[in-house]
């Protein structure tokens, strides 16, 4: 970019346009012709993946705004029918929910490999600013865009968030309110956060403009953290970086479709499967994983403004980064000390995010602590005084020679990022999911074998068509089914049904429709457009008849529904593809009827012992026992039947295209591993005449 | 790049164009559910089921206006002096030639279903106006007759008849 350009159209409307507007040459120079320092390495594909990621995401984004409905009423049920009804719904969800996940890992190791190599350092300073607003840019819109499908975590999440700011001195209440544009959260929020979720990306894109633009006046860094000196240092971008990058994107892109296939809840919280409701505070109120350092640091300090002006000091002191840390040479490779505190630092910023995750008592508060001001240490003494007493090893005088030299020396660091990476993540994970623990009476549902389960998963037909019947017959007596038509049950990967079968049996059900001509409410034949009716006819009505506990809506039970899985569990679950504690739950829960309760346990009046359910009293009577229901297939007539049925039938509710989803997953991943193979052995023909 | 050009396809020719040919394959494959997602949704489709219609409140000389699939439709009781309009029209003066008798249900003469979208650029046209006694779209001008076929202005073709079917005498199932 710096430079007159070299780019020389031959094609006389090419010419025309140049002359005009040079968008050719700015093109030309900027991802063709551009010099690429040649020792670079794979941490340095994460550029690409995450450009790759905005595009994903802005693409994703605004095809789900044409199917969403910001209000708070409908909210919930529009995200459930992008999944439901929309073609291909499910999957352009997935992507974008789990794919502002992936956007974060990959602005983490981007970020990270710029503090290891000193990308920040001179020249390159504003280009690390523009940097850390970018990802101050990415945590507000991350933010805004979890707050939108309206759940329990999003609501909640929401208020806890925005109340941050009633920490300010004197004006903080006031600043509160200007927030929510009202007296709480509520659909002035949603409606400005939609607002905002839709504009940031493009604002972002737009500083990432000025970023790459930074980028190539500087040049880029590299792992020798010596300038390019000569034309042997550097090679066009294209076609050796533009390769190169390809090849990261396509290995991420593989990991990224293992998430979004075959494990795309693993990430997100059960609860957000449950509507906002601001009478209810979910027992846990847990930032998604990408925050929890952050979330740490917050409550971490006893006071309420100290700690919300720790949490942004510890993204603000990025900024300062580069004049915190004036060490002459860049790269950590040549600084032994620096190398070492910047490990240290990578374990610090992994277990605040464990800490992130537990509950804010005992040892985790003394350790938050003690993390929190190793994270500050980490900028404010470590790296000032390392620059003025570290001896760091010689640099080698060129890029060429850098390449020419490299040994073993380059494996090592790769190995340890690795093993450093894979322990810290699997604490950060467990960390996660311990989150949600509950101590006491020891309960873990057991794990069951489900049809469904695998990547080769499929709903078992006849146990589908068991279960419907058991919700028919016992559930449907107290509890909605309101996210399901009868016309589903006709849907491919269903129970199998014929349209005619649906139909007859949506007759069976008296539909509440009107007004009529006349203005009154009269009720009809259901018809398979038509929703499972609930049985009462609100809410109010449904508490009065259980005793003041509304039944919830079944409809996503299965994915609303998770217990803790421990921590090494957690980490096999991912390769497992373990997706199925719903199912689990559901199913210990109807058979945890059976047992006393232990001496010393006070049951409160009206309730039942169940140690599945937490807290152990459930106002829900024993709803399942043997003989209830018959089956026409001859399957026992048991309540361990029962209970496996009807989980599996939930199962299918909360997530109709499971077997769609699978089956895709299978074709995608083929074909990715395919992609990744020629992209490598490609790489790797173009390569060889670097070398 | 380097210029090493052979005559000859060389293997590695092949492994750059097999790579492009993935690539292109999978852009395509990607573009398949983006644009997939903007057909109607299965709820869409579901609520574009058949719909049945009350006749009896219809009287003679009168119609009334129904939705079905987001298209209004008009059902329109015809006077004796009406179908004898419609009936008695020589067919070489329409634009789009066809028979009253073809575009209602045999033993049902009295009644006319008409999907009533101006078949120009979409407007509703107005029932029981224009020059003919049928329907005048306000839009461009156009007319139709008592049996919904155009007369005159811009429209090209008759007013759509939609698929339906008398249930009994006084009810009729729309889609």
């Amino acid at each position: 970019m710096s430079g007159p350009s070299s780019y020389n159209p031959q094609n006389p409307a090419l010419k025309w346009i140049e002359r005009r507007l040079p968008l050719g040459g700015l093109i030309h120079s900027s991802f063709i012709a551009y010099p690429t320092p040649r020792n670079l390495n794979y941490w340095w594909t994460f550029g690409a993946i995450l450009s790759m990621m905005l595009a994903v995401q802005i693409i994703t984004g605004v095809i789900l705004a044409m199917h969403y409905t910001p209000h708070v009423d409908l909210a919930f049920k529009s995200v459930e029918g992008i999944v439901r009804d929309v073609n291909y719904g499910w999957l352009l969800r997935y992507l974008h929910s789990n794919g502002a996940s992936m956007f974060f890992i990959a602005v983490y190791v981007h970020m990270l490999r710029g503090l290891y190599y000193g990308s920040y350092k001179e020249p390159r300073e504003v280009l690390w600013i523009l940097g850390v607003i970018i990802y101050l840019l990415m945590m507000a819109t991350g933010f805004m865009g979890y707050v939108l499908p309206w759940g329990q975590m999003s609501f909640w999440g929401a208020t806890v968030i925005t109340n941050l700011f009633s920490a300010i001195p004197y004006v903080g209440d006031s600043i509160v309110t200007l927030l929510w544009g009202g007296y709480a959260v509520g659909n002035p929020t949603l409606n400005r956060f939609f607002s905002l979720h839709y504009l940031l990306p493009f604002v972002i894109a737009g500083v990432v403009v000025l970023h790459v633009w930074a980028l190539h006046v500087a040049g880029q860094n590299n792992p020798a953290g010596v300038e390019p000196k000569t034309e042997k240092d550097t090679v066009p971008f294209t076609p050796y970086a533009t390769i190169k990058d390809a090849f990261g994107m396509a290995c991420f892109l593989l990991f990224f479709a293992w998430f979004v296939f075959y494990i795309p809840n693993y990430l997100g919280d059960p609860d957000n499967y449950v509507q906002a409701n601001p009478a209810v505070t979910p027992a846990h109120i847990v930032p998604e994983w990408y925050y929890l350092p952050f979330y740490a640091i917050l409550r971490s300090i006893p006071s309420k403004l100290g700690g919300v002006i720790a949490m942004f000091g510890a993204i603000i002191v990025l900024a300062f980064l580069p004049w915190l840390d004036s060490a002459k040479t860049r790269s950590s490779k040549y600084r032994p000390l620096a190398k070492q505190f910047f490990w240290i630092f990578v374990a610090v910023c992994l277990g605040l995010g464990y800490l992130g995750a537990q509950p804010p008592e005992g040892i985790y508060v003394i350790a938050g602590r003690i993390l929190t001001v190793c994270y500050f240490a980490y900028f404010l003494i470590v790296l000032p005084l390392l620059s003025r007493i570290e001896t760091a090893r010689p640099l080698p005088n060129s890029i060429a020679d850098d390449v020419l030299a490299k040994s073993g020396s380059r494996k090592a660091p790769m190995v340890s990022t690795m093993i450093a990476v894979a322990v810290g993540g699997s604490l950060l994970l467990g960390g996660m999911n311990n989150a949600k623990a509950e101590n006491s009476h020891g309960t873990t549902p057991p794990s069951l074998s489900w049809s469904f389960a695998g990547p080769f998963g499929k709903f078992d037909q006849g146990q589908l068509q068991r279960g419907l019947k058991i919700y028919k017959e016992v559930c449907s007596a107290c509890h909605a089914l309101s996210l399901v038509a009868f016309r589903n049950l006709a849907d491919p990967g269903g129970p199998g049904y014929t349209p005619a079968q649906a139909a007859a049996f949506a007759a069976e059900y008296k539909i509440k429709d009107g007004p009529n001509d006349a203005g009154d409410m009269f009720e009809r034949p259901g018809r398979p457009a038509d929703y499972f009716p609930s049985p009462f006819p609100n809410e109010q009505a449904a508490r009065a008849a259980n005793g003041g506990a509304a039944p919830p809506d079944l409809s996503l039970m299965a994915k609303a529904r998770g217990y803790e899985r421990g921590f090494p569990q957690f980490i096999f679950d991912a390769f497992m593809q373990f997706q199925e504690k719903g199912p689990n739950y559901i199913d210990a829960l109807l058979q945890g009827y059976e047992e006393k309760a232990p001496a010393g346990f006070a049951l409160p009046e009206g309730s039942y012992y169940n140690r599945i359910f937490p807290g152990h009293a459930i106002k829900m009577p024993k709803p399942l026992s043997d003989g209830q229901v018959t089956f026409d297939d001859g399957s026992p007539a048991t309540v361990q039947q029962y209970a496996k049925d009807v989980a599996a039938f939930l199962m299918w509710t909360a997530e109709p295209h499971l077997e769609a989803r699978k089956r895709l997953g299978l074709q995608v991943m083929i074909f990715l591993i395919i992609f990744c193979g020629l992209l490598y052995f490609t790489k790797r023909k173009v390569w060889a005449a670097a070398h | 790049m380097t210029s090493t050009t052979s005559a000859e396809p060389t293997r590695r020719d092949f492994l750059y164009v097999a790579t492009g040919a993935a690539a292109a394959v999978g852009a395509a494959a990607v573009a398949w559910p983006l644009i997939s997602q903007m057909n109607p949704d299965a709820s869409t489709i579901a609520a574009g089921a058949p719909i049945e219609v009350d006749l009896t409140p219809i009287a003679e000389g009168q119609d009334i206006k129904v939705f079905w699939r987001g298209k209004p439709i008009y059902i329109m009781n015809r006077t004796k002096k009406q179908v004898e309009e419609a009936r008695s029209v020589n067919m070489s003066n329409l634009p789009d030639p066809q028979t009253d008798q073809a575009r209602v249900k045999e033993g049902h003469d009295q009644w006319l279903v008409v999907i009533g979208i101006c078949t120009h650029l979409g407007c509703i046209p107005i029932a029981h106006e224009g020059s003919y006694g049928g329907f005048f779209c306000p839009c461009h001008g156009s007319v139709y007759d008592t049996s919904g076929r155009i007369r005159q202005g811009p429209a090209p073709l008759n007013l759509a008849v939609p698929p339906y079917a008398f249930v009994s005498d006084t009810k009729i199932k729309i889609g």
